[in-house]
């Protein structure tokens, strides 16, 4: 190619890149079947869990005590241990929740619909996002859950036949996410188990502890790799990425329904369904970043995810970062553009009332860092930077979503009814405690479950092609 | 029902996934009907070697949408209309537009938990044991780097020193047989 013999050769870069597309390699060259199977096996079939797991598992568990704390006191005493008032009756619970079903979206991202638009790098990274996919619904599904003030009668937002004989209200945004939710929890549990169901039967296999032989053997389902069984697979796992992806686009639509059919500026808008699916996404994709850096440094697996997923993973950020740019373009303009005043009271007090200066790390944290640095190519192949950015968008999104919630409804149409927001310490410790119940979980499925899909590894692999010449001669 | 004992088949080892679409290739051309092959990733040309091109997991999974579709929104219109008709706003009872998300998500519910079921149904699974599990090599590299072509006993052409010499033919590393 002409353009590659153009570029400066650095024999370190050289290695990296692969010849053929003059893209970074998605493997590391001098891999085998067995060298990958290998690789990702023996971190769950070592007897010998490293010190660091330990350490970390020990701190994720100890702030999740936090949460069981901060959870048990709700229960005991009610909502309002929580800052939550009038007018601001949304608060940390809200704001978490679709913070953290936000951040999983970009697991089934990944995972469906990079599947589909045959993205080859997507396989080493896709069934860690599915993980974190999971472990952020199970942290999301807890807010509404809890906010709900008597959570043990949490069924009965589910329609089903009572001794009340009441029902559901099929017209409320709120009915809606409750079968978004769940639908998206579960579709996400079965494509992530069917698509470890090979795996388990290669860690069935592989493992030499009858408890261990016993335990993958009950879950791979005597999974022993037909090529008939593996067409259906392949089949269904194709459906199942085709129906994530309509799910996985509209359960944050509907989350932004939430908002957006209520009569409230800054609420009130059209833009918010795919704005908040771009935000899901780029704090998502950031969150993956931030588990993934550490984790093929922790475990050695810079062969399999490799700078051409950071990479790839960054300019996804930028481009989703792009379209949330141009939500809050959107807003703004809106604002003027509606010559509605309480809109345009709403926008500049959200920018420069007592609570700008959410709105001002907001801006700075997902648009002034990262989408100017998020550009160059040698900050997206730098690793600490990388790990750096992503922290920082995660706190972003946080934000954004602190700014809808909040300085949307802490000044509304009557000056007499404003109001402010203050969290408690108590809403501090139940979203800090999430963090460490999604930590905790996360490190079980790494010492637990094989965290690289070692099958769809192998079809990367040079070996895996069958020889033009071997076919021709099959096909005489 | 099969036969409980005895030789389940004869299992050749490959050391390329191109060698075993060659044999199966061959086998299928030269008549053999019971067969198939056992890879540690998705081998398609495998399965069009055996003569396997179609599945009915789409189909299952066609079923399945529709039964959720049809059950969210039968649900939604008999609640809102009959069971318990609220006046929301003046809004009618048969609200069907705000009913379209409910049900879409049922869709997505029902055809995605039918096409993963429904595979495992089509495959047999979960069945923890297979006769094939006893053959010595086929745990070490079934499902790890190796590739299987199994001939079973049930095909009709099915003569264990023929067909362990047929397979010899096709240069494996080993042919074992396979008991019950």
């Amino acid at each position: 190619m002409a353009t590659s013999d153009l570029k400066p050769k650095d024999p370190e870069l050289e290695r990296r890149i692969d010849s053929a597309t003059g893209e970074f390699r998605v493997i590391a060259p001098g891999q085998t079947f067995l060298s990958v199977t290998e690789k990702i096996s023996r971190i769950v079939l070592t007897p010998h869990t490293p010190l660091g797991w330990f350490a970390l598992f020990g701190l994720g568990g100890a702030v999740a005590t936090v949460l069981l704390v901060a959870v048990l006191w709700l229960f005991l005493a009610g909502v309002g241990i929580w800052g939550i008032t009038q007018p601001v009756a949304w608060g940390f619970a809200i704001i978490n929740f679709v913070w953290w079903i936000g951040i999983g979206h970009a697991g089934t991202l990944i995972s469906a619909i990079l599947l589909l638009f045959k993205q080859g790098w997507r396989n080493s990274i896709n069934r860690f996002a599915e993980a974190m996919t999971i472990f952020a619904v199970v942290c999301a599904g807890m807010f509404p859950l809890i906010h709900i003030g008597r959570p043990w009668l949490g069924y009965w937002l589910l329609p089903y036949p009572n001794t009340m004989t009441v029902w559901p209200q099929f017209r409320s945004p709120l009915l809606w996410d409750v079968f978004a939710v769940s639908t998206y929890a579960t579709i996400s549990v079965v494509f992530w188990y069917i698509g470890m169901v090979p795996d388990f039967g290669t860690m069935r296999d592989r493992s030499t502890s009858k408890l261990a032989q016993y335990a993958y053997g009950m879950i791979s389902l005597g999974w022993r790799g037909s090529v008939r069984h593996w067409a259906r697979y392949e089949t269904a796992s194709l459906l199942l990425a085709g129906l994530a992806t309509p799910l996985v686009l509209s359960v944050h639509t509907v989350i932004s329904f939430d908002f957006a059919v209520a009569v409230l500026p800054g609420w009130h808008t059209t833009i918010f369904p795919p704005y908040f699916v771009a935000g899901a996404i780029y704090s998502g994709f950031a969150m993956v970043l931030t588990l993934a850096i550490p984790l093929r440094k922790f475990y050695h697996l810079e062969a399999l995810v490799t700078e051409r997923h950071i990479d790839n993973m960054g300019k996804v950020m930028l481009a989703t970062g792009f379209i949330v740019a141009y939500g809050y373009g959107m807003e703004v303009f809106m604002a003027w553009y509606s010559a509605s005043h309480w809109e345009f009271f709403m926008m500049w007090n959200r920018m420069f009332g007592p609570m700008g200066w959410s709105y001002g790390v907001l801006i700075l944290c997902n648009l002034a860092i990262p989408l100017t640095t998020l550009w160059s190519r040698r900050l997206r192949t730098s690793i600490p930077f990388m790990f750096l950015i992503s922290i920082v968008v995660n706190t972003g999104m946080w934000f954004e979503r602190f700014v809808i919630v909040v300085t949307s409804l802490y000044r509304d149409f009557l000056p007499s009814s404003w109001g402010t927001y203050r969290a408690t310490k108590w809403d501090y410790m139940t979203y800090v405690g999430t963090l460490g119940l999604f930590t905790a979980l996360f490190l079980l499925f790494v010492r637990f479950l094989p965290m690289i899909p070692m099958s769809e590894i192998r079809t990367m692999l040079p070996g895996a092609k069958i020889k033009a010449k071997t076919t021709a001669e099959a096909g005489d | 029902m099969p036969p409980r004992e005895g030789i389940y088949g004869l299992l050749a080892e490959f050391e390329t996934p191109g060698e075993l679409v060659r044999a199966a290739r061959q086998a299928r051309l030269d008549g053999w009907r019971r067969l198939d092959c056992y890879s540690p990733y998705p081998l398609e040309e495998a399965a069009e070697a055996i003569g396997f091109h179609r599945n009915k997991v789409p189909l299952l999974t066609l079923i399945g949408g529709l039964m959720g579709l049809a059950a969210m929104f039968g649900l939604e219109t008999w609640v809102s209309t009959l069971a318990y008709p609220l006046n929301i706003a003046g809004r009618p009872t048969y609200s069907w537009p705000a009913f379209i998300i409910p049900a879409y998500e049922w869709t997505i519910l029902f055809a995605g938990l039918s096409a993963a079921f429904g595979m495992l149904a089509l495959n047999g699974l979960p069945s923890l044991y297979h006769p094939l599990f006893n053959a010595p090599n086929f745990r070490d590299g079934a499902t790890t780097d190796k590739f299987f072509l199994c001939l079973e006993a049930l095909d009709p052409k099915f003569d264990i020193v023929a067909a362990k010499a047929y397979l010899e033919s096709f240069a494996p590393v080993l042919v074992v047989e396979v008991e019950y």
